[in-house]
């Protein structure tokens, strides 16, 4: 049978294998070399050289969108896993109603980006309006509209990740802690944060990437308003691509930049985090 | 067990990427499925093919195989295109796809759009500016029947020899106001002036606006049943889907003066000689509004366009195309409407008129199959000239058209546009539309920015005059 599997894997894994190639490769292979182009639509691109990563760094609007997108990502990160944890602790010691409280927490998770951010700018917006004032007053407002509406949305779907690895604890290890005198802070950084390693290592993985990667629920709070000091990387790009006419090489430009950082800092967040993570 | 199990995963795994991959292709086929429901009107083809000789002398016997796809920009007459694509297809059995963009989105559903193997076959570009950026999918539409049509060459846009776009239709935009209203503020004790005539300046527009917004119960009352005001103008929306009324279409008065004076129809750099002007109209705007100026940035307009409908504001800056959202909210009617150009405080200006123009060009896809574009062609020469094509552009749409086949009898007969007649009959000067050459998109996103912190206090007056100026000197260079 094992034998079977492989002879047949080609025929098996060629329609995924296709798929990926039709949805991912194709796309991605065509979007380096556009951005070595002049282009107005994608199917119809001049050869230009490096002069789109040029026009990259006499934009302000770059630099200023990639530092604004770090600093959220650092603070929804945290914030993010830190009360994910929280709820998860909370939601693993048996209290009643914990399945109610487990759905209740998630069901944000299932609602799309463009709709949340819609429903935010409404909250967001009736609740200012009684200052006289709207969330596009300044950056720092939609700043932490976003990063109410990332966490509200996120903190449920990481919370089940932690929940997860917190169940998959052996019993007798905290047992054996307490009984050896730990005491509950003891229990928690020496024990559990330790043996859940791994699901940090996927939690900060996600909210990591996402915040990175955060489009739909920024188009749709602020759609970078005021002046586009609330857009954030992908919004730029996107911009920049859309918006403006003869400058979709530079959004693309932008995007394979945007692609690299976005690799490196996961890939550097995984070896660290996977160098913590501990045998049972 | 356990193999078997594996090689299940296997199987299911392979045939949920096969049915990924059909998904993938549902769009394609909502799309030919269009088609043939378009094909099955062929067997009506016959009989409807007498009937259209009659409207359109050689309209379906070129079509073909061909079919048409156009992108609409205007989102106000998204069903009544709608219709007359069905009728189309009923009368000649050629498909006729209309796909209106979402306010706002054009340039962007376009550049996706056209990137398609199905392609727009008819689009539409906004001036010399938005045809630089689309030229090479331009056909020359000299040799078409519709560009004989078209009454001069005013209403085309060239490029040496080649008609690339043509306008089809000329739109006015102005001030409207209430005229039920005004009239009744007008007989009140202490108006600042006894008729709307009188209002013909700046200082005059603000002294009125400034009292009506001091005593709104009051005028309401004047008013009758059925008013109750909230502001002298509607809010000065700031929505990105909203802006273009004022980082678009009033900024165009500033410039136009800048160019009349230098005697230029484009430049490279503006000066910004009347921008105080535009601060203080925009100040007006935002002052004797309906809603406080740190509000504006989430207002839409919609939401102005139902202030003003419902009786709750005086002045409502918009044009022709904003005269069918008015009525159909059920409570003004024609005699409550009239339009006033826009002033805004230069010298002579009681001369000025409204401002017309045309940002709306017909543009073939030079790319598309020659069928398809054959079948534009014909689709084109129909809308123009068959009864149904004229009535609806005229009667339903309430376009102006600068085709010489609209004279007889195809007017718009709007109160808005009579208006707009109105003010070319007095002898005012028309407004010409120079908002055609603004740099690019991006330079009147940065205005609208500015504009919208510059009133919500966040910013001062010298950041639009910063992104006005030094914008469209940034923006001219990076886009020429």
């Amino acid at each position: 049978m094992d034998k079977a599997i492989k002879r047949y894997f080609p025929l098996f894994a060629l329609p995924t294998l296709v798929a990926f190639t039709i949805g991912f490769i194709v796309p991605f292979v065509m979007g380096i070399y556009l951005s070595f182009c002049k282009f107005t639509t994608v199917t119809d691109a001049k050869f230009v050289g490096l002069k789109n990563y040029a026009s990259i760094f006499t934009d302000k609007t770059f630099g200023h969108s990639l530092w604004y997108t770090a600093l959220f990502t650092i603070v929804s990160v945290v914030l993010i896993n830190v009360l994910a944890f929280a709820i998860a602790m909370l939601l693993t010691k048996g209290i009643r109603g914990t399945n109610i409280f487990r759905t209740v927490f998630f069901m944000p998770n299932l609602i799309g980006g463009i709709v949340l951010g819609y429903i935010w700018q409404l909250i967001l917006n009736g609740i200012l309006a009684q200052f006289g004032r709207t969330l596009v007053y300044s950056a720092t407002y939609g700043f932490w509209g976003l990063v109410i509406l990332m966490c509200w949305q996120q903190i449920g779907y990481m919370m089940i990740i932690y929940i997860a690895g917190i169940q998959n604890i052996p019993g007798e290890l905290i047992e054996a802690a307490k009984i050896d005198g730990a005491t509950s802070s003891q229990v928690l950084f020496k024990v559990t944060i330790p043996m859940v390693m791994p699901s940090i290592t996927v939690c900060t993985f996600l909210t990591l990437t996402n915040g990175f990667k955060l489009f739909d629920q920024n188009l749709a709070l602020t759609n970078g308003a005021p002046s586009d000091m609330s857009q954030m990387l992908a919004l730029n790009i996107y911009d920049t691509f859309y918006t403006r006419t003869g400058f979709e090489g530079v959004g693309q430009a932008k995007a394979v930049i945007f692609f690299i950082i976005v690799a490196v800092i996961a890939i550097g967040q995984n070896v660290l985090t996977r160098s913590k993570e501990v045998q049972q | 067990m356990k193999k078997k199990s594996v090689a299940a995963l296997l199987v299911l795994s392979m045939a949920a990427s096969l049915l990924a991959g059909c998904g993938g292709s549902d769009d394609s086929s909502a799309k030919s499925d269009a088609g043939s429901d378009a094909a099955a009107t062929d067997e009506a083809k016959d009989d409807g093919a007498d009937e259209a000789k009659d409207d359109a002398a050689e309209a379906p016997a070129a079509s073909g195989d061909g079919k048409v796809y156009y992108l609409n920009f205007k989102p106000e007459q998204e069903s009544q295109w709608n219709d007359l694509a069905a009728a189309y297809t009923e009368e000649t059995g050629v498909p006729v796809t209309v796909v209106t963009a979402a306010s706002g989105t054009y340039e962007s559903t376009l550049k996706s759009e056209m990137a398609k193997e199905d392609a727009p076959t008819l689009f539409q570009v906004n001036g010399p500016v938005g045809l630089a950026s689309w030229k090479d999918y331009c056909m020359d539409l000299s040799g078409t029947d519709l560009y004989s049509q078209v009454k001069s060459d005013d209403f085309v846009l060239k490029e040496g020899e080649e008609v690339k776009g043509i306008a089809y239709v000329i739109e006015t935009y102005g001030l409207i106001y209430n005229k039920t209203v005004l009239n009744a503020y007008c007989g009140m004790d202490g108006a600042v002036v006894d008729s709307i005539d009188k209002i013909n300046n700046f200082e005059t527009l603000k002294a009125v606006a400034d009292d009506i917004q001091s005593r709104l119960d009051e005028v309401s009352a004047a008013a009758g049943d059925g008013y109750n005001l909230a502001g002298a103008f509607t809010s000065a929306g700031m929505d990105s889907s909203s802006d273009w009324r004022f980082k678009t279409h009033l900024a165009n008065l500033p410039i136009y003066y800048e160019y009349q004076e230098k005697g230029i129809s484009e430049t490279d750099a503006i000066e910004g000689k009347y921008l105080d002007n535009y601060k203080n109209v925009w100040d007006l705007y935002i002052t004797d509004s309906t809603c406080e100026p740190g509000m504006i940035a989430t207002k839409t307009g919609d939401d102005a366009t139902a202030e003003f409908a419902l009786g709750e504001a005086v002045f409502y800056q918009n044009g022709t195309w904003a005269y069918q959202d008015i009525i159909d909210a059920g409570v003004l009617t024609d005699d409550d409407l009239g339009m006033m150009p826009i002033y805004i405080g230069v010298e002579g200006e009681e001369k000025q008129g409204l401002c017309t123009g045309s940002e709306n060009y017909w543009c073939i896809n030079k790319n598309a199959s020659e069928a398809d574009i054959q079948a534009t062609a014909d689709f084109l020469n129909w809308v123009v000239t068959s009864d149904t094509g004229r009535d609806s552009l005229a009667n339903q749409m309430g376009f102006v058209t600068p085709f010489k086949t609209f004279d007889d009898g195809y007017t718009p007969s709007n109160v808005l546009v009579n208006a707009s007649n109105a003010s070319i009959d007095a002898g005012q000067t028309q407004v010409a539309w120079c908002f055609t050459t603004m740099p690019s998109e991006n330079w009147k996103n940065g205005v609208g920015a500015a504009l919208t912190e510059y009133a919500q206090g966040t910013k001062e007056w010298d950041a639009v005059v910063t992104a006005f100026v030094d914008g469209w000197k940034t923006e001219y260079d990076a886009t020429h």
